[in-house]
Parts: structure tokens; C-alpha cells; sequence
């Protein structure tokens, strides 16, 4: 037996990939480019929902937001992780997404315009992320599925508390429905992208499934989020924006319309509402941290110092 | 900065276990960092953290040489002795 074939023996039997164990450097390339994007995901999306973090509502609000945003910081930290594990060093992975090489999810490109934006983002984006994360459990690579398994603990409050707000705006008065429909407007096709070009389309789905570093393919995730979420609609009182949607007996799936691929790729290729703004706020924020991380080292360096001279 | 090991006891009277990594100029400042990071939800009531680099750990590669030896001595398990049914407390 190769190699290659060693490695692929293993995955087939559902064995987990460790850092130091042989693996075929695509299988180590697509896990560096995967695992950083999500990390970049976490890490931006932090940026539409903090544009709201000054302005909630209510204190309840303001801590739930919080602390959403503060876990999603913490995911970013454990793809970082994971990431360095397979050799690549972290400033060089962060450095990739402030010189715009990186990609991240682009549902963060889409502006936060109202409250309700924010209750669609627990509802909607956490929601789709969920389904994705909790396939990703099981993926192939040992630390990338721990890190999986600990952010899918921490990421059900965030769709339960969006869920929370939307539910409060569609039992408040006709203006705040109002928003909670134009909110789901907007988020609502976007969510469908999230999980990314129809498998016969990407160009990656078929080996990431041979190797298990992906374990569903889009288009499954895409049909379950929708079948998911049609009922939390009707429950909320609200139209989702898709004339095609209905709900199919023979297939005992929603059918539902076919996606703006053209604003996919629009966004994508960095030309969505937000691009420009959320990586200048990625770049000032690394910046003008800068000071304080130098002076961490600096600190450090000198208790060092100051310990040898008493010893 | 450097990369350390977080290792958290999660309830009194068990081992810490490894849960994570991060980066921190010195040990003290990874201990805060960890504690930020990795016990936001009461996981934990101790903290460990190591420089990644002072951690010696065995090569995947030698995995037979080091653990074949341990396989065929099952005579190392109680199950391999045999007693009647009627012997009891043993
Ligand atoms: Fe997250
Ligand atoms: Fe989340």
C-alpha cells in the first residue's frame, strides 16, 4: 500500500487525521484554505452585529448581543488554532485576510441597516451556520472537529436569541412586524447562499467528501436549513420573499426558487454592499492594536529579565 | 507571542484535560487569556497552560515500536484468569 492509499484507508474508516500524521499536502491545503476561511467568517461577522452593540434596545438585549459577539471572537481564536496546527503560522494567515487574498463568508458583507437585521442574523445566519458546523463534527481532521464540537455548543444561543427578537418585533406593534419582514427580505436569500454554489458547480465538493473533510454537500444543507425554516416563518407570521416556495409532498421537501448566482459570484469576488468597508475596519482595528500587543512583549521581556537578574 | 496549551479541570477531582491553544507574550497573560477563552460557561475550575514548545510528544510514525509491546500481554487484565462462577468478591 502507497502512501495515499494508508491515508485514505484511514479515512474510510472513519479515523481521525492528527497534526503530525502523514497527510498528502492537497488534503493539507484545502484544510488550510477551509479552516481559515471560517475562521475569517468569525471573525468579520463580529462587524455587522457589533455596528448594533451601542444601540440595543434594552440592557437584556445589550448583554445577549454581547456575549454573541464576544463567542464569535472566541470561534475565530479555535479555527486560528486549528489552522496553525497543519504549519501555517497565524500572522501569516491574518495577514492573508487584511491584504485581501483571504476569502470569508459573504453574508457578512451585507449591511446591518435596522434592529431587526439583527434578530434575522441569530435567526438566519446563525441558524444556516449551525447546520454547517454540526455536519463539520464529523469531519476527517481531529482538531478541526473539536473545535466544531465546542463551537456548536456555544453558537444555540445565538439563533435562539435572534429568534427571541423576532418574535418580540412580530407580536409588537404593525411598524416593528413591518421591520421584521424587511429585515427577513433582505437576509433571506443571502442565508441560501451561505451554503455555497450548487454541488454540480464547485469544484471542490467531491474530493472534500473522498477525503471527509466535508461530510454534506451544499445543496443537502441548503434544502434542510429550508425545510427548517419555513415553519419558524409561518410561526413568526411572516412571508419568506420566494414565490416558488411550496411545500412538496412527493419529495416531502420544500421546493423553493432558484438562487441570484450572479449576485453570488458578484460578492464573492468582492464587489458586495460591504467589502471595502469590513476589511478597512479589520485593517484599523489591527493597527491601531498594534501598541498593545507590543507592549505585552515588552512587559513580558522584562519580568524575564527582571527574574534572571534575581536569580 | 507565543503559542501555549490550555489544559482545564472542569469539576473537582478530575484530570485537567487539553482543550485548546492560544497565543500570549508570557505564561501569566495566557492564563488570563485562557480564562476569557476557554471557561466563559463555568467549564472549568483550574487552569494549566504549557509553552506548546516544551511539550515532547511521541511521532505517529513510531506508534507500533512504542505500543505493539503492550497488545499481546493480556495476562496484564483480569479477564485473563480464570475462576468459577461460584468464587464471589474477587
Ligand atoms: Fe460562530
Ligand atoms: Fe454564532
Amino acid at each position: 500500500m502507497t502512501k495515499e492509499e494508508r491515508f485514505q484507508n484511514r479515512i474510510d474508516q472513519d479515523l481521525k487525521i492528527e497534526p503530525k500524521d502523514w497527510m498528502p499536502e492537497a488534503y493539507r491545503r484545502t484544510l488550510v484554505r477551509q479552516i481559515s476561511q471560517h475562521a475569517h467568517s468569525e471573525v468579520v461577522g463580529m462587524l455587522p452585529e457589533g455596528n448594533w452593540l451601542t444601540r440595543a434596545p434594552s440592557l437584556r438585549r445589550k448583554v445577549a448581543l454581547l456575549a454573541k459577539v464576544q463567542d464569535e471572537a472566541g470561534h475565530g481564536l479555535y479555527l486560528y488554532s486549528a489552522t496553525e496546527t497543519l504549519g501555517t503560522p497565524r500572522d501569516e494567515t491574518i495577514d492573508d485576510l487584511l491584504a485581501g487574498r483571504a476569502k470569508y463568508s459573504s453574508i457578512f458583507n451585507y449591511p446591518t441597516t435596522s434592529w431587526a437585521d439583527i434578530g434575522a442574523i441569530g435567526w438566519l445566519v446563525d441558524g444556516a451556520a449551525i447546520l454547517n458546523q454540526v455536519s463539520l463534527t464529523r469531519t476527517s481532521y481531529g482538531p478541526y472537529a473539536r473545535a466544531m464540537v465546542r463551537i456548536c455548543k456555544e453558537e444555540s444561543f445565538h439563533q435562539r436569541q435572534g429568534y427571541e427578537i423576532m418574535l418580540t418585533l412580530c407580536r409588537g406593534s404593525a411598524a416593528q412586524k413591518a421591520m421584521a419582514q424587511d429585515a427577513l427580505n433582505r437576509w433571506w436569500w443571502p442565508a441560501l447562499m451561505m451554503f455555497g454554489p450548487h454541488d454540480t458547480e464547485s469544484t471542490h465538493t467531491e474530493q472534500s467528501m473522498k477525503w471527509k473533510i466535508k461530510r454534506e454537500r451544499n445543496d443537502d444543507l441548503r434544502q434542510r436549513f429550508v425545510d427548517m425554516t419555513v415553519p419558524q416563518a409561518d410561526y413568526l407570521g411572516i412571508t419568506i420573499p420566494d414565490p416558488h416556495l411550496r411545500w412538496n409532498p412527493d419529495r416531502h421537501h420544500y421546493d423553493f426558487g432558484e438562487i441570484d448566482w450572479e449576485e453570488f459570484w458578484k460578492v464573492v469576488k468582492g464587489f458586495g454592499p460591504c467589502n471595502r468597508e469590513r476589511l478597512e475596519a479589520r485593517r484599523k482595528a489591527h493597527v491601531e492594536g498594534a501598541w498593545i500587543r507590543d507592549a505585552a512583549e515588552a512587559y513580558a521581556r522584562r519580568q524575564s529579565e527582571m527574574k534572571k537578574a534575581i536569580a | 507571542m507565543e503559542l501555549f496549551e490550555v489544559f482545564i479541570r472542569s469539576r473537582n477531582g478530575l484530570h485537567h484535560k487539553h482543550v485548546g491553544s492560544l497565543h500570549a507574550p508570557d505564561h501569566e497573560v495566557a492564563l488570563e487569556n485562557a480564562r476569557d477563552v476557554y471557561t466563559r460557561r463555568n467549564e472549568g475550575i483550574s487552569i494549566w497552560v504549557v509553552r506548546s514548545k516544551d511539550i515532547l510528544a511521541s511521532n505517529p510514525s513510531e506508534q507500533e515500536a512504542l505500543f505493539e509491546p503492550a497488545r499481546d500481554k493480556i495476562y496484564r487484565h483480569p479477564t485473563f484468569y480464570n475462576l468459577p462462577d461460584d468464587v464471589k468478591n474477587i
